[in-house]
C-alpha cells in the first residue's frame, strides 16, 4: 500500500486526472475549483499533455468537444454557473456520443449566486441540463479518496459507453483537505473499445470520420435518439452504484450523497444515543439513480421513514419519492445557497417527525 | 485522351445543396484544391460551423467534425491540440464568427492557434432567412433591417480581418472575394498561403472570402456579383493584411 498524503479536494481531482491517462485539460477560472486548473497547469506538462487555459467555459467546453472527438481522453472541470455556460457544448458531446469528463464543484446558486458549498445543480445533472433527450452519467463521491476512485473510473466509463460522465462534488470536497493514497483503490476491469470513430485524418485505409449531431430528417434524428436510448438502459442496468450503512432492521433510512452522506453518519451517530435507529442510503451514481435500492426500503416493515438531506432546496427527493412509490412517507430536510445542515438541526427535524422527544 | 479539368480529391461526388448562384460551392472546391495541392487530405480535420456550410462534411472528403454555433475555432483548437501535426481548419459564416464566435475566433487568434480559418462574409444571415448580420452594410435591407441597416440602432458592420489583424499570434490575414475569375484566382493563393502558414508553423491564418448570397439578398447571381463589386469592397478592402506575422499595411 503506497503511502498516504494529505491533499486538498481539488488537487486531487487533477492529479485522479492525470493517473487516469487524461492528457488534455481546457478550463476557465471559477471559485471554487480553481486549484483543479491551477494544480493541472503545473502537472500536466511534466505529464507531457496539454493544458489550456479558454476564454470561456463555452470555449473550454468546445475544445473539449474537439480533443475528445479527436480520440483524446480529455476533460474540462467548473462550478455551477460556469457548467450552466457548458451546457449547450455538453447537449453537443452528449449527441455525438463523445467520452469526456467534466467536474462539476457545485456552489450556491441562482444565479451568480455565491461560492459557499451547495448540491443545487441536481436537476441540471440528472435530468440533462441542455436540450434533447439525452444523459450524462453523473458520479458523486463523497470523500477525496472515493473521488480519485471515481476520476479514474469516470473515465472509464465515459470510453467505454462513448457518453460524457459528470463528477458531482461541492465545494466542501473542493476545498477540504484529507488523507488520501494517490492511487485509485479499485479498477473495475473493462472493455473499452477502440476509438475507431475518432477524427485523425483520413488516409483511405477506413472510412472517413464525421463527428455530427445534426440529422434534418426527423426518421434519421429519431433513429439516432433510439440509439441513444438503448445506450442510456444498457447504462442503467450496468452501473448503478451505491452505498447502503446499516439499514436492515432500522428505524429510519437517510438518504444522502457526497458532502451530506458524511453529514449522514454523525447524524445516525447521534441518533442511536437517542434510541433511534438510522440507516443510510448512499447513492454513488445520482444517474443511473439507484431506483431499485430505495424500492426496496419501500418494503422492509421497520423502516418508519425515509429522510432525504440535501444542500438544496429538495432535488433529490423527488427520485427518492419515485423509488418509494408511496409505500413510505418521505421527508425533506435541506440547507440552501451555501449553507451546510448542521447533524443537531437535521436529528431534531428526524425526531419531530418521528414525535420523539 | 487526357483529363484537362475534374473534381478535386478533397472533394465527394455529392452535388452542393447550396442556392443558385451561391459561391459557397466555388469556395469549397478552392479550398479542395488547395487541399490536394499541398496533397495534405490524409492529414486534414476540418471543422464546420453553424450555417449554410453546416453539412459541410458531405462535400469535403476529410475526416470532419460539427462545431456549434460559432464554436469552430474552440473545437478546432481541442483538435489541434490533440493533434499538432496534422492540418486543421474551420470553415464559418460571419453570422457563426462575426456574432455568436466572435470570442472564440478573435482568443483563437491571439494564442496563435495553428489553425486556418476560411471565413465566408456574404453580408447576411444565409441559413436562417437573411436576416441582418454583423457585417451587413449600412443601409442594406434584410429581413430583419426592413428599412435598411440603421447605424443609430444597429452599429456598424465589423471589418474582422482588420480586427483580428491586429492580433500578435495572427500570421496571416487576408480578404480576397470571388466576384470575377481574376479574384477568385487571388482567392485561392491566399487559401493556399494560409494552409501554408499554418503547416509551417507560424500561428493563426485567416482569409475571408467575400461572398454573395442571391436569394437572400434578393438578386440575381449575376446582380449579385456586381452588388458585392460595387458596395462590399469598398467597404471590405481586398488584400493582405499580414503575412508571416508581418503586418501589411499598403493593400
Amino acid at each position: 500500500m503506497a503511502q498516504k498524503v494529505l491533499i486538498k479536494g481539488n488537487e486531487a481531482i487533477g492529479e485522479a486526472a492525470i493517473m487516469a491517462g487524461c492528457r488534455h485539460f481546457f478550463g476557465y477560472p471559477i471559485t471554487p475549483q480553481n486549484e483543479v486548473a491551477e494544480y493541472i497547469s503545473k502537472r500536466m506538462p511534466e505529464a507531457g499533455g496539454c493544458f489550456l487555459q479558454a476564454e470561456s467555459e463555452l470555449a473550454a467546453i468546445n475544445m473539449v468537444y474537439g480533443a475528445a472527438g479527436a480520440g483524446a481522453r480529455v476533460m474540462t472541470s467548473s462550478s455551477s454557473p460556469g457548467i450552466s455556460l457548458m451546457q449547450e457544448g455538453i447537449s453537443y458531446i452528449a449527441a455525438s456520443e463523445l467520452p469526456c469528463l467534466i467536474v462539476n464543484v457545485m456552489r450556491g446558486g441562482p444565479g451568480l449566486g455565491g461560492i459557499q458549498p451547495s448540491q443545487a445543480d441536481y436537476f441540471q445533472a440528472t435530468k440533462g441540463g441542455g436540450h434533447g433527450d439525452y444523459r450524462l452519467v453523473v458520479l458523486a463521491p463523497s470523500t477525496i479518496q472515493e473521488m480519485i476512485d471515481l476520476i479514474v473510473e469516470g473515465f472509464d466509463i465515459a470510453d467505454q459507453y462513448r457518453n460524457p460522465v459528470m463528477i458531482l462534488a461541492d465545494g466542501m470536497l473542493g476545498q477540504m483537505m484529507e488523507p488520501v493514497v494517490l492511487e485509485p483503490k479499485k479498477r473495475i476491469e473493462r472493455q473499452l473499445p477502440a476509438k475507431d470513430w475518432a477524427t485523425t485524418g483520413c488516409d483511405g485505409s477506413r472510412p472517413r470520420n464525421v463527428i455530427n449531431s445534426l440529422f434534418m430528417i426527423p426518421e434519421q434524428l429519431e433513429q439516432r435518439n433510439l440509439i441513444l436510448i438503448d445506450k442510456y438502459k444498457r447504462i442503467e442496468q450496468n452501473e448503478v452504484q451505491y452505498q447502503s450503512i446499516d439499514i436492515e432492521g432500522s428505524d429510519v433510512v437517510l438518504v444522502a450523497y457526497g458532502t451530506m452522506a458524511r453529514i449522514a453518519r454523525t447524524v445516525a451517530k447521534k441518533a442511536k444515543e437517542l434510541g433511534i435507529s438510522v440507516g443510510i442510503l448512499r447513492p454513488i451514481t445520482l444517474w443511473p439513480f439507484p431506483y431499485d435500492a430505495v424500492a426496496a426500503i419501500g418494503d422492509m416493515p421497520n423502516v418508519k421513514a425515509v429522510f432525504s438531506i440535501e444542500m438544496s432546496a429538495g432535488q433529490m427527493v423527488e427520485d427518492i419519492k419515485l423509488g418509494i412509490n408511496g409505500k413510505k412517507p418521505v421527508y425533506f430536510y435541506g440547507r440552501t445557497g451555501g449553507m451546510i445542515p448542521s447533524p443537531n438541526e437535521i436529528l431534531d427535524y428526524i425526531c419531530d417527525v418521528l414525535e420523539v422527544r | 485522351m487526357s483529363i484537362i479539368f475534374e473534381r478535386p480529391r478533397s472533394l465527394t461526388d455529392k452535388p452542393f445543396h447550396y442556392c443558385p448562384g451561391c459561391t459557397h460551392g466555388l469556395v469549397h472546391r478552392l479550398v479542395a484544391e488547395v487541399i490536394d495541392e499541398l496533397d495534405i487530405q490524409a492529414n486534414t480535420i476540418g471543422v464546420e460551423p453553424v450555417g449554410c456550410a453546416v453539412s459541410a462534411h458531405d462535400y469535403f472528403d476529410i475526416d470532419m467534425q460539427e462545431a456549434a454555433h460559432g464554436r469552430a475555432p474552440a473545437v478546432a483548437t481541442g483538435i489541434k491540440r490533440v493533434w499538432p501535426d496534422k492540418v486543421v481548419f474551420t470553415y464559418q459564416g460571419d453570422g457563426d464568427l462575426a456574432s455568436i464566435g466572435m470570442a472564440e475566433i478573435v482568443h483563437a487568434a491571439a494564442r496563435g492557434e495553428r489553425i486556418t480559418t476560411i471565413f465566408i462574409n456574404n453580408a447576411i444571415f444565409g441559413m436562417t432567412g437573411g436576416q441582418m448580420a454583423p457585417t451587413s452594410l449600412l443601409g442594406q435591407v434584410t429581413t430583419t433591417s426592413p428599412h435598411g441597416r440603421d447605424a443609430g440602432s444597429a452599429g456598424y458592420p465589423i471589418r474582422v480581418s482588420e480586427l483580428l489583424a491586429t492580433l500578435q499570434g495572427a500570421a496571416y490575414v487576408a480578404r480576397v472575394s470571388v466576384h470575377d475569375v481574376k479574384n477568385i484566382a487571388r482567392a485561392k493563393r491566399s487559401i493556399k498561403k494560409a494552409f501554408t502558414t499554418q503547416i509551417e508553423d507560424k500561428g493563426f491564418s485567416i482569409v475571408e472570402v467575400l461572398s454573395t448570397c442571391p436569394i437572400n439578398w434578393g438578386m440575381t447571381p449575376a446582380d449579385s456579383l456586381k452588388w458585392l463589386q460595387d458596395n462590399m469592397i469598398p467597404y471590405y478592402p481586398l488584400g493582405e493584411l499580414k503575412v508571416d506575422g508581418e503586418g501589411v499595411i499598403n493593400r
